[in-house]
Formats: C-alpha cells, sequence, structure tokens
C-alpha cells in the first residue's frame, strides 16, 4: 500500500494556513480525502494550486448517498500534481435542500464539463458557473438520471411522440 | 465602385448584411469525421470559426447508473462497451479500482499479461486513430493499411479471450484464463511485421508534406492551458509536458519495464501525431520485454472467495464448487471504502473512482474519461483557425465517444 | 472483347423480362450505405469495407455521408433517446427506395443496457429490413445481412415504393436536438457582441506576430 505520509504534510499545510477549512481527514487504501466545508472549497483550491502544485483537476465527481441519507449529497475533487505526481481527493457534504456549492472552473478550465456533467446527472448546483446547462441528456429531460430514487428503466418506455 | 453601390443602395445595404453577420453551422451529429455522433455548433465568420459548442450526450448510455445495479464482476461486461477501442484499459482501470478496494494482489504472470495485453490494445487503438485521422485529413489508403496491422492484433485478442472487441479479459483477482497454446510464437510473428508496416507509415503520412502542412501550426494549445484544461495523455505530451501514469504513478508493474515517454514542444495537431507515432515503438518495445518475462506460474490471486475457480478445480473439490457457486448466484462483498485509481490508456488519464458500501454491487462508479476532457479544450485550439482545420484538430484529439459520453 | 461485347453477340438486340426483376437487380447489385456510426458496431463496419473483409465484393461499400445518397442505413449500436429523433431525420431523408439494418444486439433489443437512456430497440423509430445478433458483430456477419438484404430486394415490386414528402418528416417534433446556443447566456453575449468580419486572428498568427 502506497506511503500516505507526504499527502499528510499538505493537510498540515493546508491546517496551518486555516483550520476551519478541514473539517476531517479521512486516510483509506493509500489515499488522503479532506473533507472540505461548503464555502471554503474554492480557497481550498486555490492554494493548493498555487502554493502546493496540486495543477490539474484530476476528476470531479459528485455522488449521491441515498434519499435517507444526511448530507445528501456530495461531490470529490481529484487532484493532481504535474510535477510532484501525488493525487489528493476533496470531499465537500450538500444536503438535499441545498446541493449548492461554488464553481472552480475559475481555478481549473476543465472543470466546466465536469461540473456540467455532475448537475446533468445529480442536480448539484454550481453557483457562479459559466453556463450551467444539461450536457449528455436531452434539454427536455425529466429529473435527475444518477440519483437514487431514479428508476433504472426512466419513467415511461420511449416513444417518438 | 463606390458610385456603383451609391446607385444600388439597397444591394449594398444586403452586401454589407451578408459581410456584417456569422453564420451558425451544426457539424453533425452524423457527420463522417467527427468520430462518431458528435455535434459541434460552429459560429463562422466566412471561413473562420469564432466560437465553437460542442454537444455531447448523443450516445449516452447510462452506464454509470447501470454500475450501481450490477454486481463487480458484472461491470466488466459494461467497461468494454466504453472505450470501444482500447477495451482491455478500461477492463484494467476497473478490475484494478476494485482490487485497490478488495486489497488483493495478482501474481507475476498474470500481471505480465495484463501489460502484455494493455500494450497490443494500445497498438490497436493508435491504428484506428492512425487511419481515421489521416482519412479525416484526405489520405484514404492509409486507413485500409491500419486495419490491416489492428485485424492482427484482433486475432491475437479473440485468441485469448474469445471476443474481438469486447475480450472482458481482465477479471477481478486475475485473468479470465492463462493464455492460449501458441500465442507467444503468434505474438512474436506480428511483432516481426510491425516495423514493416510502421515504415509504410511513416512513408504514407509523416513524409507527407500535404499531411504536414495542414497539420502544422494548426489546434495550438500552450503548456498551461493545457494543464488548466486537464488534458492528459498524448495531448499533454505533445504540450511538452512529460506526464506518463505508467511511470509516474506506475501501476501492474510497468516500472520493470524499460521505455521513454515520447514528448514534442510544438503544442500543435502535429506534435501530437509525432508523440503517438513515437509511442507505437515505445509499445512494441514493452511487447517485446512482455514476452520476454513470460514465465510459467498461476495467473489467479489465491482470493477463493473473490476469483472463479479452475474447472478442474471444482470437479475435484467440494469448497471449490460452493465458492463458485457464491460468486456466481451473490456476488463477492467488497469492503467499505472508495478509491480512485487511474491507468494511462491509449487517450489519456482513464480514472476510476469506486466506492463501495460493503455490499455485491458498488454504490458509485465514475469513470473519468479522457476523451471527455480531451474535448472539453477543443474550442479553445480551434477558436481563430479555419473550418477545415477543425476536423484536424478533432483527428488529433483521438476522442471516442463511448467514453465521452458513457 | 469485353462482357458487352460478347452479351451483345449472344443475345439478341431486344429482350423482355418482367420489370421488377431488372429494377431489383440494379438496386440490389449497388446499395449504397450511409456512413452512420454510432458504437462499436460502427468500428466492424468500418472493418467490413477494409481489407479483410472486402464489402465492395458485394457492391455495397460507397459509404455516403450525405443520407440523400444513400439507400441503406446501418444503424451500428446503441440509439439513445438524444439520438433517437436524430436517427428518424436521417431516415426521413434517405430518397426511397431505402432499407435498415439493425446491427447489433443494442440496435437490435438495447442489449445489456436496459436503462433510462437508451431506445430498447431501433424498431421503435424506424421500420427494419434485417436485424444483426451478437455484441459486436463480426464484419463477416455484416457481409452476410448485405446478402440478405439483397435477396430480400431481388423479392420486392417496384410498386411498393412510394416517396414520403420531406413536409411530413420536418413536422415531427425532434427534442433535444434545438440548437445548443438558445436559452443560454451564450446566445446573449453572441447577440451583445458581434464581432467584425475577418478580424479574427487565427492563433498561430498571433503567436508569428509577438
Amino acid at each position: 500500500m502506497a506511503d500516505t505520509k507526504v499527502l499528510h504534510e499538505f493537510v498540515e499545510k493546508l491546517k496551518e494556513e486555516k483550520s476551519e477549512w478541514v473539517t476531517e481527514v479521512i486516510d483509506a487504501l493509500g489515499e488522503v480525502t479532506i473533507i472540505v466545508p461548503r464555502e471554503a472549497i474554492v480557497d481550498v483550491c486555490w492554494v493548493l494550486k498555487k502554493k502546493h502544485d496540486f495543477d490539474m483537476l484530476a476528476d470531479l465527481c459528485g455522488g449521491d448517498r441515498g434519499p435517507e441519507e444526511d448530507p445528501r449529497f456530495e461531490v470529490n475533487y481529484h487532484l493532481f500534481s504535474t510535477t510532484h505526481y501525488n493525487r489528493l481527493r476533496l470531499k465537500v457534504l450538500l444536503t438535499e435542500d441545498e446541493p449548492n456549492v461554488k464553481t472552480v472552473t475559475t481555478v481549473w478550465k476543465t472543470a466546466n464539463w465536469h461540473e456540467r456533467e455532475t448537475y446533468d446527472l445529480l442536480g448539484i448546483i454550481f453557483d457562479n458557473h459559466p453556463d450551467l446547462r444539461r450536457i449528455l441528456l436531452p434539454s427536455d429531460f425529466d429529473g435527475h438520471a444518477l440519483r437514487k430514487d431514479y428508476p433504472l428503466r426512466g419513467y415511461e418506455p420511449y416513444s417518438l411522440n | 465602385m463606390s458610385v456603383a453601390i451609391e446607385n444600388l443602395p439597397e444591394q449594398a445595404e444586403l452586401l454589407e448584411d451578408s459581410l456584417e453577420s456569422q453564420m451558425t453551422i451544426s457539424m453533425g451529429p452524423q457527420h463522417p469525421s467527427t468520430h462518431g455522433v458528435l455535434r459541434l455548433e460552429l459560429v463562422l465568420d466566412g471561413e473562420v470559426v469564432v466560437r465553437t459548442i460542442p454537444d455531447i450526450g448523443y450516445l449516452h448510455t447510462g452506464m454509470e447508473k447501470l454500475f450501481e445495479y450490477k454486481k463487480y464482476q458484472q461491470g466488466i461486461v459494461i467497461t468494454d462497451r466504453m472505450d470501444y477501442l482500447n477495451p482491455l484499459g478500461n477492463n484494467l482501470a476497473y478490475v484494478m479500482a476494485a482490487e485497490k478496494l478488495l486489497q488483493i494482489e495478482i501474481p507475476e504472470r498474470g500481471q505480465v499479461i495484463r501489460v502484455l495485453m494493455c500494450e497490443l490494445q494500445r497498438i490497436a487503438s493508435h491504428m484506428v486513430w492512425l487511419g481515421t485521422h489521416a482519412l479525416d485529413i484526405g489520405a484514404m489508403s492509409v486507413f485500409f493499411f491500419c486495419f490491416r496491422q489492428r485485424e492482427k492484433i484482433l486475432n491475437l485478442i479473440e485468441a485469448a479471450s474469445g471476443g474481438r472487441m469486447t475480450p472482458s479479459y481482465f477479471r477481478i483477482g486475475g485473468l479470465m484464463m492463462d493464455l492460449p497454446a501458441g500465442f507467444e510464437r503468434r505474438c512474436k510473428q506480428f511483432l516481426e511485421d510491425f516495423p514493416a508496416a510502421m515504415e509504410t507509415f511513416e512513408t504514407l503520412v509523416t513524409g507527407n508534406t500535404i499531411f504536414q502542412s495542414r497539420t502544422k501550426e494548426v489546434g495550438y494549445i500552450s503548456k498551461e492551458d493545457a494543464i488548466s484544461w486537464g488534458l492528459t495523455g498524448p495531448c499533454l505530451r505533445g504540450s511538452g509536458v512529460e506526464l506518463d501514469l505508467r511511470i509516474h504513478n506506475p501501476y501492474t508493474g510497468y516500472e520493470n519495464y524499460d521505455f521513454d515517454i515520447p514528448v514534442e514542444t510544438g503544442c500543435d495537431v502535429w506534435a501530437r501525431f509525432k508523440v503517438r507515432m513515437r509511442e507505437l515503438y515505445e509499445s512494441e518495445k514493452i511487447v517485446k520485454q512482455a514476452l520476454g518475462r513470460l514465465k510459467p506460474g498461476p495467473t489467479k490471486a489465491d482470493a477463493p472467495k473473490v476469483v472463479l475457480p479452475d474447472r478442474d478445480d471444482m470437479r475435484k473439490h467440494m469448497d471449490s464448487l460452493i465458492h463458485h457457486f457464491l460468486i456466481v448466484a451473490e456476488g463477492f462483498n467488497v469492503p467499505e471504502g472508495e478509491v480512485y485509481h487511474a491507468i494511462e490508456a491509449s487517450k489519456g488519464e482513464l480514472g476510476v473512482y469506486m466506492k463501495s458500501n460493503g455490499g455485491p454491487k458498488p454504490e458509485r462508479v465514475h469513470f473519468r474519461g479522457p476523451s471527455f476532457v480531451n474535448l472539453s479544450a477543443l474550442p479553445d485550439m480551434v477558436e481563430g483557425e479555419l473550418i477545415a482545420d477543425v476536423v484536424a484538430v478533432i483527428g488529433s484529439l483521438d476522442i471516442v465517444l463511448g467514453e465521452i459520453d458513457r | 472483347m469485353g462482357l458487352e461485347n460478347q452479351i451483345f453477340e449472344s443475345l439478341p438486340d431486344v429482350i423482355t423480362v418482367k420489370l421488377d426483376a431488372v429494377v431489383n437487380w440494379a438496386r440490389k447489385s449497388s446499395l449504397w450505405p450511409a456512413t452512420f456510426g454510432l458504437a462499436c458496431c460502427a468500428i466492424e463496419m468500418m472493418n467490413s469495407v477494409s481489407a479483410r473483409n472486402d464489402l465492395s465484393r458485394f457492391g455495397a461499400e460507397t459509404f455516403r455521408a450525405s443520407p440523400r445518397q444513400a439507400d441503406v442505413m446501418i444503424v451500428s449500436g446503441r440509439v439513445s433517446r438524444k439520438m433517437a429523433p436524430v436517427l428518424r431525420r436521417i431516415y426521413d431523408q434517405m430518397p426511397e427506395p431505402k432499407w435498415v439494418i439493425s446491427m447489433g444486439a443494442c440496435a437490435t433489443s438495447g442489449g445489456v443496457f436496459d436503462n433510462y437512456a437508451i431506445v430498447q430497440g431501433v424498431d421503435k423509430v424506424v421500420p427494419v429490413d434485417i436485424y444483426i445478433p451478437g455484441c459486436p458483430p463480426r464484419p463477416e456477419m455484416l457481409v452476410h445481412a448485405i446478402i440478405m438484404l439483397q435477396e430480400k430486394i431481388m423479392k420486392e415490386s417496384v410498386k411498393d415504393r412510394r416517396d414520403t414528402f420531406e413536409e411530413e418528416s420536418r413536422k415531427s417534433i425532434v427534442p433535444g436536438t434545438l440548437p445548443v446556443t438558445e436559452g443560454t447566456t451564450l446566445e446573449d453575449s453572441a447577440r451583445n457582441n458581434p464581432t467584425k468580419p475577418y478580424t479574427v486572428p487565427s492563433k498561430h498568427e498571433k503567436r508569428r506576430s509577438s
């Protein structure tokens, strides 16, 4: 299993910067996850990009824990560095009533489509996103397909009319 | 001239209008050079592209939803159909993410075969790219030569797995089965023929001045932009960033192989083309090394609750039969947790985010398709280029819509 | 010398045949498929025209990018709900006579993808003549399907094929295929900032001048 000592150093540095940015740190299976409060995500990303060389957003994906869970939604940011080749996962937890989080398109351009996809499939709203609309499903699609309470086969069988 | 226009005010207005107005045209979703069902909304000013808005989703298959309803081993079948030019790479990413959750290691021979097959698949994938890229730009014959080479690799994959394009060869904890008898001989035969084929491609395409002038200084993306857009694979290496996950985040024993990372600094279509051409030679090198490392041994991990037992074992041992029944009927429970595993697929970083809730079915599987991210940078690349160059740029990104739309 | 000369010598100047026979013979001998690649099967479709399988032996290798020049539509791959209206429109644009081959399990029945996104069988959208099983079918199977289609064409009558009018197809609602700029911030920005003609310099030109 990979050594996570280097990753913990980044967490410590982040805590030094502002202690409330790190709600919780999970170290499992050779990966480190930092749970970040919703309001701070853009600042954390900026700091990690500018000061600690996490210059690439490898992936951004949402997840639905199920309608009975609270907080229901989560957004995962997988950060990667093209200089020291480490990976770090940031996680933001969102409630069903207010699935809003600030966009990180200002930090990485690649977040644009990732956030649109997350909005399309899960209904998570990224505030200040330049162009937040459906990307994979047709614009008249009803509901958000990846939510746990959306049926696998949709609501009605396909017909041309 | 001016007098003439004064005399005909209405027509002059018309002329001015037609010059002022921009034209919006829709390219695709059924278009021969969009590599599938991509639709681009191009805002044109004459022949110059002012704005490009890609419209994807015409092949949205709902795979990520489907994964949640399938057992872990059933999910492998779905991954085949995602990036259908590089199915073994998809298998590998998915399978390795599950193995990471289960914390099982597969034996040496299994790893060598995985490397061997993946590199063969990478050559096959690049063959399709080269054929279609050249076809888009106007060189028709390359396509036929490329598919001839690809056919040979597909035969090898078929011999090993039984499927040409949808092999599902890698399984959680090992392989479907060991390589068949005579595979090494056939693989060596392919490697013997391959350099001659490469020479053909070099003369047909690389040395072609028309091809060069169509690709040089087209589709420019700087190093900083490339990183910010999250480009990976040959597209990133074409912009001068030395990053190859096979070396920098090694998996399946890639750290033991000796190969170079091709990097070009041109940042244009031509640079990306050259990176991929050089990668073909590197893959060939890895295949040769992997063939030399093939030693007899087990291919499956020693995890009876996860890996299907051999047929022979099942006939002799009662517990093997029970394990087989349980795995097939109920699946196996995967410990709770979440992983992100990334591999270097033929198009770039293929990442799998897998979250388990302790049951036999994953709670969430997300694929970070390299084509998806690479395509998102297209508007930036083609802005201000001619409309004919859009096709060249799309070809240089090597996109597969199955992976973009999932 | 050539084949024509031999026919000329061996046959009389005037021959009588059934109209159907000669028209169908002409139609089946040069089927022009529309390039309609969707998913994995499209790669096998490309394979069937390449060196090893060479579909041109059966007169069906001329893939046309425009549906208006095509006779047969090979639906190669899964059809999503977003794609289905487009597929129907392309089918409507093809002139009569036209045929449809549903290639692969996904096009035929949805295949392994029984979910919200995929149309469970392309026959819900267009009438299908030949179904090919397999996921994906081998190129040989596509060649076989073309031969089967040729046999089917020989049994048809010229009277049965009538043109449908384009007006009709234009009326069909096409959800999800609206212009992507519509109703978005991009539309506004496009309206507010019209660029002058021919003033957008190419990026590499910018680099050259700097």
